[in-house]
């Protein structure tokens, strides 16, 4: 920002003050793009660092098991979908580092197949980071046939380094929680007006 | 000069065009510096009657004038429910911010005063200057719009000015909120459009001698608020864009439900939300300075330490943003992280507020009517430091997020740190601006009645939020019934203070005294005083040359 222009110079011409006012334009076109690449940028960051709670997917379980062990506990929720969703177990005990398989069961009381996307999150939001699934039913959308009952299983374990961070290791239990929205991609799905209609 | 006088025939320094041409075509900065001002006084009042109904509510418990049986009726003006009292708290701060305290410091001060300071002869781009007072007419007409159309809720946006969703898209479905992002949209054009133009007019258009280092202070101050405006506002022009494509076309940036996250909207509206803050109050340290030198007789203590720490307070206004947000449940460290750069600001602040003490340290001091002001600016602006320092720890931010204490802390900067240094300004350029002398007496009456007035409504709300009074709440219980009637005895105060402002407006008017081209005398050093009162209609046709010992 120092001497951009050498101020003995003769008067500017309207080229270099059109030069400097498009620079400053194509900032503030580069600002809007910014702006909007924070969207995706924001989802990566929060899916590489578990940020806010955000649960990472795992491909391999990790070798090492820890002697202590931890309470998990589930929770389901619905949203604006005439379904009844819930965990079959509350909580469940797992040794850290060691796979756990929990099972959440979903039924479709509405009258039309409905198409839906399960998002999640982990409380405390520290655990974000460790809490790391294999397999798990939010990972894609899910279709259930109407009076169709579906068990899904989730796949999960708590990276040993949990008990390492300041953050997380006094933590003695560690809270799951999904909600079913309707799906925003599945184009089968019943109109709005409908699933409106059968909120109960 | 050659080039002047090639240009002598047609070119009479006070040839103006006619009422029409000039006022409504201008390309004079002179003439758009006035309009701006104008628009500004004109939003400042509209702005402070929304205050006045806030105030009129919450000077009882109870609902009195926001409910559907009041005995006060509004005319049909503002829907009279709870949720017109959201309505009114929303469109009083998007007043203030972007209609009354932008136009009149960048606006205003800055196309009058900046390239007078710098010796230029007008702006880069005048007629994209024309353009930019325009679209800001046209988004204060598409912002008052949105206060008579349904919302969804009730008539009239209520979402606060920060526009957070889901509020702001499923909480409103009415067009009014749709209404009220083009209007930001316009305003922000408006502002990125004066804000390319200074930027070109501060690079290339000084004169011979004024190197960057030579540049009065309020020049510097304008030029890290444009470059402010410049890379902040494209951010919340996104953001407010997202928000309307998920309100109208089934995106869902900002919705769980599709995958997004509405904690995302709170960083990118904060992200320009905090350099917005320092854009409404870095022209305010230009004027001060300025002021602060010249009715002490002296040049200012520390020039370049007082031009880097605005750089400084400037770059990092752009890295503190998620200290509005401390409540969102952000871990431990990333909440440390923002508590100590926070902190780090008050630094930069801090010289500038010692400076202009040093300044005024052992100087011959006139208590003149903008020295009053700038004074005022001075011991208010470091009250709302003090506790924006407190709030800056997230500990205590989080039982104070959200109360009066917050409301107090923004007002003491802004509502009276910015607006004092406009009057500052406003007393310190009136014989150039307009030609004529203001009555002093008034002008020192309406600073003292303002002084008390504002006190008394700002300062008992910090009981207020320490008592834990929530803002945005049309009611209250009756324990804070006190503190809210001081605070609304002070609002009229205050208007009784605005009232002094606009007689003084008159009575200049009216009398019409002789404006003198420097009625400050040595002091005041800066170009625009070697011009008439009013300058020229087209100044410097032969350049100022800058000599180095000017400050």
């Amino acid at each position: 920002m120092l001497p951009v222009a050498p101020s003995d110079a003769p008067r500017p011409s309207a080229g270099r003050n059109a030069r400097l006012g498009l620079i400053c334009g194509a900032v503030f076109f580069g600002m809007v793009g910014v702006s909007f690449a924070s969207v995706p940028l924001y989802r990566a960051f929060c899916q590489l660092t578990g940020f806010d709670g955000t649960v990472r997917k795992a491909d391999a379980a990790p070798g090492k098991v820890l002697d202590k062990t931890l309470t998990i506990r589930f929770d389901a929720n619905v949203r604006n979908l005439p379904w009844s969703f819930a965990p079959e177990q509350v909580s469940q005990e797992v040794k850290i580092g060691d796979t756990g398989l929990a099972f959440y069961k979903v039924t479709n009381n509405g009258k039309t197949p409905l198409t839906a996307q399960a998002t999640y999150n982990v409380v405390p939001e520290s655990a974000g980071l460790y809490f790391q699934k294999l397999e798990c039913f939010c990972f894609t959308d899910q279709t259930i046939q109407p009076g169709e009952t579906k068990e899904f299983p989730v796949v999960y374990f708590v990276d040993p380094k949990f008990a390492e961070d300041f953050e997380t290791k006094g933590t003695p239990e560690v809270t799951l929680s999904y909600t079913f929205f309707p799906s925003n991609a599945g184009s089968a799905q019943a109109p709005l007006g409908g699933t409106a209609e059968a909120r109960l | 000069m050659a080039h002047a006088a090639a240009h002598d025939a047609h070119d009479d320094a006070d040839h103006k065009p006619g009422f029409f041409t000039r006022w409504f075509f201008s390309t004079n900065h002179k003439d758009i510096g006035t309009l701006y001002l104008l628009f500004a006084i004109m939003a400042g009042i509209v702005g402070g009657a929304l205050s006045g109904l806030i105030r009129w509510e919450l000077a009882e418990p109870g609902i009195q004038i926001f409910a559907e049986n009041s005995s006060i009726n509004l005319l049909g003006l503002i829907e009279q429910t709870k949720h017109g009292y959201n309505v009114v708290v929303t469109a009083h701060a998007l007043v203030m911010i972007f209609f009354m305290v932008m136009p009149a410091m960048i606006g205003g001060f800055g196309n009058w005063f900046v390239p007078l300071m710098i010796g230029a002869p007008d702006m880069a781009f005048p007629r994209m200057n024309n353009i930019s007072f325009w679209l800001l007419v046209a988004a204060w007409v598409l912002l008052l719009a949105s206060m008579f159309v349904d919302g969804g809720p009730g008539r009239g946006f209520g979402g606060g000015w920060t526009i957070y969703p889901p509020l702001s898209t499923s909480g409103h479905t009415g067009p009014s909120m749709d209404l009220a992002i083009f209007s930001l949209h316009l305003a922000g054009a408006s502002s990125i459009l004066g804000a390319i133009n200074f930027i070109t007019t501060i690079f290339n258009m000084r004169a011979p001698g004024m190197t960057l280092h030579r540049m009065p202070l309020f020049v510097w101050s304008i030029l890290v608020t444009v470059f402010l405006l410049l890379l902040s506002l494209p951010v919340l022009a996104g953001a407010i864009t997202m928000l309307l494509t998920d309100r109208n076309f089934g995106t869902a940036f900002f919705d769980p439900a599709g995958g997004g996250d509405p904690v995302m909207f709170q960083h990118l509206f904060w992200f320009f939300g905090h350099p917005e803050v320092y854009i409404l109050i870095l022209p305010g340290f230009g004027i001060i300075s300025h002021i602060v030198s010249t009715f002490s007789r002296k040049p200012v203590f520390g020039y370049l330490a007082m031009a880097y720490a605005m750089v400084a307070i400037g770059f990092v206004g752009f890295i503190v943003w998620a200290h509005h947000m401390y409540t969102v449940g952000m871990g431990i460290n990333l909440r440390a992280y923002f508590v100590a750069a926070t902190m780090v600001i008050a630094v930069p602040t801090g010289v500038k507020i010692f400076s202009w003490i040093a300044t005024m340290w052992g100087g011959s001091i006139s208590f003149k009517t903008p020295m009053l002001w700038a004074m005022g600016f001075i011991f208010l602006f470091t009250v709302g430091g003090v506790t924006g320092v407190v709030l800056a720890n997230a500990g205590i931010d989080y039982s104070l997020h959200d109360t009066y204490y917050v409301v107090a802390h923004f007002h003491y900067v802004l509502s009276l740190g910015a607006v004092f240094a406009i009057f500052a300004g406003f007393f310190y350029w009136f014989e150039k601006i307009w030609g004529v002398k203001y009555n002093e007496f008034l002008g020192a009456l309406q600073f003292w009645v303002m002084f008390v007035g504002v006190n008394l409504v700002f300062f008992p709300q910090h009981f207020l939020g320490l008592q834990g009074m929530p803002r945005r709440y049309v009611d209250y219980p009756d324990a804070f019934t006190l503190w809210n009637q001081v605070s609304t005895w002070g609002y009229v105060i205050t208007a009784a203070g605005v009232g002094i402002f606009l007689v003084t407006m008159l009575e200049a008017a009216i009398r019409r005294r002789k404006a003198e081209a420097n009625p400050w005398g040595e002091g005041a050093t800066t170009l625009e005083w070697t011009l008439s009162s009013p300058p020229p209609f087209h100044q410097f046709n032969e350049l100022p040359v800058i000599k180095p010992d000017h400050h």
